[in-house]
């Protein structure tokens, strides 16, 4: 495995020491190697990332910050010329007449897309095994599930095929994958990237984010990424700060909160002892380590079972054979096209969150189910803002285990949504959040550290895990 | 409250959301959908009385601009994604809707 850094790659092309070409011709040597086992890449455009990548190189200067760095884009988020497939069957010959804006902005950069990756089907997924397109294996152990839903960007990522892969992250589905896969996986504050052109799930906590080897690659893709967008109305107007230039190292004072109530239970061993040992490291930078109480983030993963679903259910109607992707043949009206379509293009997972989401939604039951669900999120996050008047970062593992078995969880759902127990209220609350390798557990799987800050001080978080991972490297 | 997930209650539910299932997936579903909102139901262990609901995660309104008509995508585009569509007329085909 030789994961490389977007940074170092970009800057070696800058010193014409390699070409655009050649760095793009090593990243599908790569995939060409790799991805007939580990399945992270659904799509590889080579004739047009080449063109692309010899485009850059008859410039007389550089396009931008990104110039000539592959990026692999995970198959929710529209690249026009590519398949869109959302990791799903309804979509199988979906052609996007579009680009999402942040592929625009990253080719405006001068990044050059190699392909689509891999992803749960509709991002619904902690383990990328919902893709109707086959499972991505974990390029750590072929046994194991790479996180999801960014598996394919993830995996991608951590076998070296390319430095940099977007990904979306709705309950965690950036982070945790970059937790099982050991890279680093940021969702920033919502609002910060615009949702224009990734295949929505659920509209209040969807939020694009890059992964990458290291944090200042995420925080170099953040400041190509961020900023306001007419077309998505829920982007944010805040000007973008550059997160690049807030990695100085410096934690001295920095106040982190930990906390503790939620680490008492069902957190693996060897987790638990990296996540002490990390605090550890951030103490010794000159951070203070205190407690603090979240108490309704026991709440967490039933609030956003309830309110993801309900928005999934209003999102995924429209997927229903007329106007792209799968139509279902020989049914006699459209009702039962609908019906149809649906049946055959959805997997069991979606078709579960669209039925929880449907029912929680309908008359009866919406008052006691969303309408609760959505005052609980309320609480969370009021938690959080109550814990910020005091620290600076809470911090807690990405996952209270690392990566499982393939097949391991499948039988039971709730089981598989216990992974995200420590990701899913940053969502909840529109929170920055990151996760940065941590360690290697004894079997040799990545340990995730998992911070989060307040909203829009991505800055900080940046800081304190780019302090974290040069310490430990 | 505790709900009831009949394989009636199933098929009333999947009609709302436009889903055809078969007899396995009803059987499948009615048991797991209600494992995953009895898990879910403990939400209503909660205080919220005089709590906002959350609509934006940041609690902010929505943002709102004068209408300004501008292009959007080309049709010819959007009709070739299509399963069924006819290019000329600039529609998309369906079965019969009545």
């Amino acid at each position: 495995m030789g994961p490389v850094s977007a940074i170092a790659l970009r800057d070696a092309i800058a010193r014409r020491e390699i070409s655009a070409e050649a760095a793009c011709r090593q990243a599908l040597d790569r995939i060409d190697q790799t991805n007939g086992s580990l399945n992270a890449f659904l799509h590889v455009a080579a004739d047009r990332a080449l063109a692309r990548a010899r485009a850059l190189d008859a410039r007389s200067s550089p396009a931008g910050p990104l110039h000539g760095v592959p990026i692999a884009i995970k198959d929710n988020i529209v690249v026009k010329d590519m398949p869109a497939t959302a990791g799903s069957r309804i979509l199988e010959s979906y052609h996007p007449p579009y680009d999402a804006t942040a592929v625009t902005r990253l080719e405006e950069a001068g990044a050059v897309i190699v392909g689509k990756t891999n992803c749960d089907e509709f991002a619904m997924g902690s383990s990328t095994e919902h893709s109707a397109y086959g499972p991505t294996l974990n390029p750590w152990a072929a046994d194991r599930i790479p996180g999801g839903s960014s598996g394919g960007s993830a995996a991608a990522v951590a076998a070296g095929m390319t430095p940099l892969a977007l990904g979306s992250d709705t309950g965690g589905s950036v982070r945790q994958p970059a937790g099982c896969c050991g890279v680093v996986g940021v969702k920033p504050t919502y609002g910060r990237i615009s949702r224009y052109g990734l295949i929505a799930f659920a509209s209040s906590l969807d939020q694009i984010g890059p992964l990458a080897v290291s944090v200042a690659d995420t925080a170099l893709a953040l400041d190509v990424l961020c900023g306001s967008d007419p077309r998505d109305a829920t982007s944010a107007a805040r000007p973008v700060e550059s997160f690049s230039a807030a990695l100085d190292g410096q934690i001295k004072g920095l106040r982190v909160g930990v906390p503790r109530h939620l680490l008492e239970h069902g957190v693996d061993a060897e987790v638990a002892e990296a996540f002490e040992a990390s605090l550890k490291v951030i103490t010794s930078l000159g951070a203070t380590v205190t407690s603090v109480e979240l108490p309704h983030s026991r709440y967490a993963i039933p609030v956003y079972y309830l309110v993801a679903t309900a928005e999934a259910s209003s999102n995924l109607a429209r997927y229903d054979g007329v106007r792209y992707g799968r139509r279902a043949g020989g049914t006699t009206s459209v009702r039962e096209m609908y019906e149809r379509a649906r049946h055959e293009g959805f997997g069991p997972e979606v078709k579960r969150r669209i039925m929880l989401g449907t029912y929680v939604l309908s008359e009866g039951y919406y008052d006691a189910y969303y309408l609760k669900a959505q005052q609980v999120r309320t609480l969370i996050r009021r938690d959080y803002e109550q814990a910020f008047a005091g620290v600076d970062v809470v911090a807690t593992p990405t996952s209270p285990t690392p990566a499982f078995k393939l097949g391991e969880r499948e039988a039971d759902p709730i089981q598989m949504y216990l992974a995200d127990i420590f990701t899913v209220s940053a969502p909840l609350a529109g929170l920055p959040a990151i996760s940065v390798p941590c360690a290697v557990d004894r079997g040799r799987l990545p340990i995730g550290l998992h911070l989060t800050a307040r909203a829009w001080d991505e800055a900080t978080m940046l800081r304190a895990a780019d302090a974290f991972e040069r310490a430990v490297r | 409250m505790s709900s009831s997930w009949s394989p009636d209650a199933v098929r009333r539910i999947a009609a709302l959301a436009h889903l055809e299932l078969n007899d396995q997936e009803i059987a499948l579903y009615s048991r797991q959908l209600a494992d995953i909102l009895h898990y879910a139901e403990q939400v209503q262990e909660v205080n919220t009385t005089g709590i906002p609901p959350t609509v934006h995660p940041l609690g902010s309104g929505a943002s709102g601009r004068d209408d300004q008509p501008s292009g959007s995508l080309d049709r010819g585009d959007v009709l070739r994604s299509a399963p069924d569509a006819a290019l000329e007329a600039g529609l998309f085909r369906v079965p019969k809707v009545l």
